[in-house]
């Protein structure tokens, strides 16, 4: 399958699959050519107007979602500004392979990467064959300087002229002198290049939507001091809630965008767990983390944008004194959830393999009621991975007499068991005859422990029979 | 009989008046009983005051693991009202064991950190709130200043704050003869389980040592773990298996 994009009365392919690059079609490739070459080719015409329009979606998307500065990167490409914002998805790695996963699971394949700068993310999202990359900070010049010179968002006169001259790589035209360079080709070679090591800044201007609720605050002279931050987001904040308040929505993220004198822009983003209108709360969320702040040589506008809102309406309590006020902790979940700590219930899953029958669930979704089966003790500790142990025991279905665990051998006072756990065939294959049988023991100095033996003690196929401990009884 | 009575009631005034002028009268102080007269009537109050910081930690091994403590504090958790707030920095906690001792999982929030600091951070949050029925918080080291901070927390909310000490080695735990602010200390330690009159492991049992009390005395007992509701139960004390013929006893009758 290919695209063919017009350009006058020439018809060109724009873009390929994968079947079709392996048949030998290039982008670029005149469109008679591919169907020479290719007799039932798909051919499909590009839509320019709708795929920007689709890539604007997906921008504003990407604004609730990771970052409060999104931008369109030419017309193939999102750039985002995740610093401040990583920590909510768990740090830079998990956020772009999330990233990436997700949008595979919508049928698009994406190439991302975070670095440094701008342009060197630019590049090698779009030349390097990993789905993701992450460049550690400071090393953007080592990953790069192999690049070709295509990358660097040059027009394409500049690049052929560069090619005639012999430079193929970033690495040789940073080598270069600059005078003669900027002689030939104009300034924009060096800043390109400057920009590209992170020599020069380069803002990236967020896009907007129209629904997107946003109060702004430029100063006269520019300011530093946390006090004065905290003064004005405190008003800010009070502003942004009675614009919500006119509309009758809650938010549910908030950015803190700082611009700085020096035309860099830094962001604190605060996610909510329910949307929210009191000023108090998201003063609260966002003077958490003024330190992470860095003024520099000052601010000369704040500006606070709801990015993701949802209805919020007013509700009438009843109060009948009698029944117990129900506490809300969601203000509690906001406040440890914005530093970065993992905040989460466990809930109950219908399994008997002991690692299968809990899940992680959010803090605020829905209270189920369910509670996992009390008829056989478990253990308060469950070891993460189960460790084999040594131990004395007569086949099949007595609990072991002596057992050797972390090198201490232990004299085995009591047992109780077995409790067999079956494999789950519809999970995995190989547990179609797998069998644990669980014993509780209990040694001589009374503690208590949880331990298994893979196989039922009669038939090899159930298991390897040999032992593992698997928890700490209390 | 009058000139009897009135001394008394001087004193109730005066101390309700030092009380006021203290300002810790505000709000009425709480106490959450165990339930077993042996045990609520050593603590002051009677019973584990709501408002301050209790600390347990586990003996032997349980330095390490804190299985029973980790039982133990749910327990108390348990008979509370409201949610509960877990911190915690390693996830080894099984949640089953949690809800068998009376710790429903819809009403236990985990806050898991990767630092120590972040632990206390979030157990001062949770403290500082209000509104939740006790905030548990796993950790290793408890200066006496971190704790001088809990306490004022949890005495300003009237939360019950309970500090789990679990130690990376079982040598760290001399570490717990250190001063801190809590109102109470527990030691929590395993006994062997309740003798069946068949083969198999009874009621667990633990040695509760009540290691240090503010305004109380020291005291140990002998209990038998949580049941569903997360209820302590006293053993007679012959039954301790602290002396080499008790441990004899158990070893001869397995």
């Amino acid at each position: 399958m290919v695209v063919i994009s017009r350009a006058g009365s020439k018809r060109t392919i724009c873009a390929a699959d994968d079947a079709a690059l392996k048949l030998g079609l290039r982008v670029g490739m005149p469109a008679s050519k591919a169907q020479a070459l290719v007799a039932d080719l798909a051919m499909y015409d590009a839509d320019p107007v709708g795929d920007l329009a689709a890539l604007g979606k997906m921008a504003l998307w990407m604004l609730r979602q990771y970052s409060p500065v999104v931008a369109l990167d030419g017309v193939d490409g999102i750039v985002l500004d995740t610093e401040g914002a990583d920590h909510l998805q768990g740090g830079e790695e998990m956020m772009i392979s999330g990233m990436v996963n997700r949008l595979r699971g919508v049928g698009v394949t994406a190439r991302a990467a975070v670095a440094d700068t701008w342009g060197a993310a630019h590049a090698i999202a779009r030349l390097t064959s990993a789905e993701w990359t992450v460049v550690p900070v400071s090393e953007t010049a080592k990953a790069v300087l192999g690049l070709p010179i295509v990358c660097l968002r040059l027009p394409p006169e500049t690049v052929n002229g560069l090619r005639v001259l012999g430079i193929d790589t970033v690495g040789q035209l940073s080598a270069m002198p600059r005078a003669p360079l900027t002689l030939r080709f104009g300034p924009e070679v060096g800043r390109r290049l400057d920009q590209f090591f992170g020599r020069v800044v380069e803002p990236i201007d967020p896009i907007r939507s129209p629904e997107i609720v946003e109060v702004n605050r430029p100063f006269a002279e520019p300011i530093g001091a946390a006090e004065t931050i905290a003064k004005y987001v405190a008003r800010l904040v009070k502003e942004l809630c009675a614009e919500l308040e006119t509309r009758g929505l809650g938010v549910r993220r908030a950015d803190l965008i700082v611009h700085r004198v020096d035309n860099t822009i830094q962001a604190i983003r605060a996610g909510l767990a329910k949307p929210v209108r009191d000023d108090k709360r998201l003063t609260r969320l966002l003077t958490d983390r003024i330190e992470k702040i860095e003024p520099g040589f000052g601010i000369e506008k704040l500006s606070l944008v709801a990015v993701w809102t949802e209805p919020l309406e007013e509700r009438q309590q009843t109060s009948s004194l009698i029944e117990e006020a129900v506490v809300d902790v969601s203000p509690l979940v906001d406040i440890l959830g914005n530093r970065g700590q993992r905040i989460y219930r466990i809930t109950p899953v219908a399994s008997d393999v002991p690692e299968r029958s809990f899940k992680r669930v959010g803090p605020m979704s829905e209270e189920t009621g369910l509670d996992w089966p009390s008829n056989w003790p478990r253990p308060s500790r469950l070891l993460a991975k189960p460790e084999e142990i040594e131990v004395l025991a007569v086949l099949p279905d007595s609990p072991p007499r002596t057992m050797t665990w972390r090198g201490k051998r232990r004299r085995i006072v009591r047992g109780d068991g077995p409790e067999r756990v079956f494999g789950e065939w519809w999970l995995r294959d190989a547990e179609l005859h797998a069998v644990r049988d669980y014993y509780v023991v209990e040694d001589d100095s009374g503690e208590r422990y949880w331990v298994y033996r893979a196989g039922d003690g009669v038939d090899t196929t159930t298991g390897s029979h040999r032992w593992f401990l698997h928890g700490v009884f209390g | 009989m009058r000139t009897h009575v009135r001394p008394s009631g001087v004193i109730d005034e005066l101390r309700e008046r030092i009380a006021k002028l203290e300002g810790s009268a505000v709000r009425k102080a709480e106490f959450l009983q165990f339930g077993i007269p042996e045990i609520d009537g050593k603590l002051p109050g009677g019973g584990l005051a709501f408002g301050a910081l209790h600390e347990f930690a586990g003996g032997g091994a349980g330095t390490v693991d804190g299985a029973a403590a980790a039982l133990m504090v749910a327990g108390i958790a348990a008979r509370t009202k409201g949610k509960i707030l877990w911190c915690l920095s390693r996830p080894d906690l099984f949640a089953p064991a949690i809800s068998q001792a009376g710790l429903h999982p819809d009403r236990v929030i985990f806050v898991e950190a990767d630092k120590e600091e972040d632990v206390l951070a979030s157990f001062e949050e949770g403290l500082a709130f209000g509104g939740l029925g006790a905030v548990i918080g796993e950790i290793v080291r408890l200066p006496m200043t971190t704790s001088r901070r809990l306490q004022l927390a949890a005495e300003k909310s009237g939360t019950m704050g309970l500090a789990l000490r679990r130690w990376r080695r079982q040598t760290e735990a001399n570490d717990y003869g250190q001063p801190t602010a809590s109102v109470t200390r527990w030691r929590i330690s395993q006994l062997p389980s309740e003798d069946l009159p068949v083969g198999g492991v009874g009621r667990p049992r633990w040695l509760a040592e009540l290691m240090r009390s503010r305004a109380g005395e020291c005291a140990e007992f002998c209990v038998g773990a949580c049941d569903a509701k997360g209820r302590l139960s006293l053993f007679p004390p012959m039954a301790y298996g602290q002396d080499q013929e008790g441990r004899g006893r158990w070893h001869a009758a397995s």
